[in-house]
């Protein structure tokens, strides 16, 4: 019933709305500012082939859950782009490293690092990319990204970092 | 090691102390106990025979002082209550004056140069109730050498008194964590003597050092080193410097099953010097090997897909502890040395990691990670499972046995706004005498010698 009603009421307003004549409004239009020329040469986003354009691609890390090794779907899709991004540049040579937060003890860590850095050599392997081109380190938690004591920053440093070692455009 | 000290026995025998018959039982600290009233020790500065032996003898008297005074085991008595003075350490003392001001131990020390300019510290250790001597020894030194003097003294002390060697003429190797230009963090490896004193750096900032242990000879460490980019177990020579990275390319690469590019980890002795235990990764994870020191053979002793890390040897040498997540989470495993025979002996709740042997074989030092907290703790290494927890914190890591088993240094992290603070903390093995470790700045990793002689 109100639904009805409600209808009613607005399509007496859209009447009243046609049935007034627009008012013609003279209004100032703002003066293009006065800029110099400038003959920009850099192409808009990074060069083809270099680490920005890596990162911005694909990019460089995959993240991990606490205590994990296993790769979850959103890090298998960024493992996808990066292998996708290594087929093209052929030449190009990565180091992964492998990251802990600091919720583990040393030795510990740098195991449990190597462990994911080695799950996404291995999934970029299963991509087609030449194992060749690959090597993998841990540094366990002694290179945390972000360094504050909460699960927010924890969070952040469990990963697998891809590093372009060389066959990069620079 | 070229031995520095003489000890002349012959001092005891320039004083004969006749030994009262009393029904006092004699005087020992009992560190069998959950403790503990510490032993009331007067500690008068060691006279000297000049300005400068007596300034000298003022410094041992500090060192040794301090020494018996961490232990937690003694209470040194404040000076400003002493009634005699000391001016000649072969009469015997008043004991009345030092009953008095209840110093059950007085321990009276003389400091003199001799002809060829090497020190004479000569002491004497007395029991004030049943007035008897203790100890009468003294050390023929090098001058440069009074600190390791004043750590023998406090050594003799602490091992008459205690029935148990003592443990302050070491050294203790660990890992000065700090931040670069840039905020990076820098991990060098440091050494120091026992008390903080004589600190030096063994490894430069330009690459990671991490993890050192003692050789038994107290000659070489074993740590991890990033210099190739890569965790490598390396072993230092801390006589003349020179370091390598062991079983590395080529070398491990002869060990079927090993990742040639893989990372070494944390190497412990055996209690003989002759073998490594080490976690090494392998294609299927990390697993426990065997390194021959003399035949410089690699052997694996763990396979196993999940990893197994951080071993150490028992004090006879026949088994070897170390963490697995073979179970799932991470527990703490005994086998024998050959590999046969796992058996795990941790069952808790959490994560069990980084166990030490005791030097007296009958305790395993752990760490534990449970309900986001983290524990030092020690379990009898029989297998009963029988575990004591003795400090919990933030952040608890790498436990280093004293020489003697009665101590325990660790890394203890305490969150901070610009990232977590790292120090190294020692602990008596019952729960008592916490105390911060003088490294100069932020440390981890202790490794502690064994007593050099």
């Amino acid at each position: 019933m109100k639904i009805k009603l409600f209808g009613i009421a607005a399509l007496a307003a859209f009447a009243t709305a046609c049935a007034s004549t627009p008012e013609a409004v003279e209004e100032p239009i703002p003066a293009p500012a006065q800029e110099p020329v400038v003959q920009d040469y850099t192409p808009a986003g990074p060069v083809a082939g270099s680490v920005e354009h890596f990162v911005a691609t694909a990019g460089d890390r995959v993240f991990f859950g606490y205590d994990r090794h296993d790769l979850t779907a959103e890090a298998r899709a960024v493992l996808r782009d990066q292998a996708a991004w290594l087929m093209t540049y052929g030449d190009a040579r990565i180091t992964i490293e492998g990251h802990c937060d600091e919720r583990g003890t040393r030795e510990y860590n740098l195991a449990l690092g190597a462990r994911r850095a080695n799950a996404a050599r291995d999934y970029l392997i299963g991509q087609g990319v030449d194992p060749a081109r690959i090597t993998t380190t841990s540094y366990g938690k002694e290179r945390p990204t972000c360094r504050e004591s909460n699960e927010g920053c924890w969070a952040v440093n469990r990963n697998a970092t891809t590093v372009l070692t060389g066959g990069y455009t620079n | 090691m070229t031995r520095i000290f003489q000890l002349v026995t012959a001092f005891i025998a320039s004083l004969m102390v006749v030994a009262t018959a009393s029904a006092q039982e004699p005087l020992r600290v009992d560190i069998t106990q959950g403790n503990l009233d510490p032993l009331p020790i007067a500690l008068p500065d060691f006279i000297g025979q000049n300005e400068d032996t007596a300034d000298r003898g003022a410094d041992i008297t500090r060192v040794v002082t301090n020494d018996l005074a961490s232990s937690g085991l003694f209470a040194p008595v404040d000076p400003a209550a002493f009634i005699e003075d000391i001016e000649n350490i072969d009469l015997r003392p008043r004991f009345a004056d030092w009953r008095v001001i209840n110093a059950s131990a007085l321990l009276v020390g003389r400091v003199t140069e001799q002809a060829d300019g090497r020190l004479l510290v000569a002491f004497r250790l007395w029991d004030t109730r049943l007035e008897d001597q203790l100890l009468g020894v003294q050390y023929v030194t090098a001058p440069e050498n009074w600190r390791r003097v004043a750590h023998k003294v406090a050594d003799a002390v602490y091992q008459r008194l205690t029935g148990e060697a003592g443990y302050f003429d070491t050294r203790i190797v660990y890992v000065a964590e700090g931040r670069g230009v840039e905020g990076e963090p820098i991990h060098q490896l440091a050494i120091m003597d026992q008390d903080g004193a004589n600190p030096s750096f063994l490894t430069d900032r330009s690459y990671m050092a991490l993890l050192p242990n003692y050789s038994p000879s107290a000659q070489e460490i074993t740590y991890v080193s990033f210099l190739d980019g890569q965790a490598t177990t390396y072993l230092y020579d801390l006589e003349t410097g020179r370091q390598e990275a062991l079983f590395a390319s080529g070398g491990r690469g002869t060990v079927s099953g090993i990742d040639p590019d893989g990372q070494s980890l944390s190497a412990r002795f055996s209690p003989d010097g002759t073998r490594l235990a080490v976690s090494v990764e392998t294609r299927s994870g990390h697993d426990i090997h065997l390194y021959d020191l003399r035949t410089r053979a690699l052997s694996r002793l763990t396979q196993h897909p999940a990893d197994d890390v951080e071993p150490s040897f028992s004090p006879d040498g026949e088994q070897i502890v170390f963490s697995s997540s073979r179970g799932g989470g991470s527990q703490l495993y005994i086998m024998n040395a050959d590999g046969t025979d796992s058996r795990r002996i941790t069952f808790g709740e959490g994560r069990y990691t980084t166990p030490v042997w005791s030097p007296r074989g009958d305790l395993i030092a752990f760490t534990k990670q449970s309900g986001g907290m983290f524990s030092l703790g020690v379990v009898r290494s029989d297998g009963s499972g029988i575990e004591r927890i003795l400090f919990e914190g933030y952040y608890v890591d790498t436990p280093a046995w004293s020489p003697n088993g009665r101590v325990l240094l660790f890394t203890r992290g305490e969150p901070r706004a610009n990232g977590t603070r790292y120090e190294i903390w020692s602990i008596d093995l019952a729960g008592f005498n916490l105390r911060r470790l003088a490294t100069g700045g932020m440390a981890s990793d202790p490794a502690w010698s064994p007593l050099i002689d």
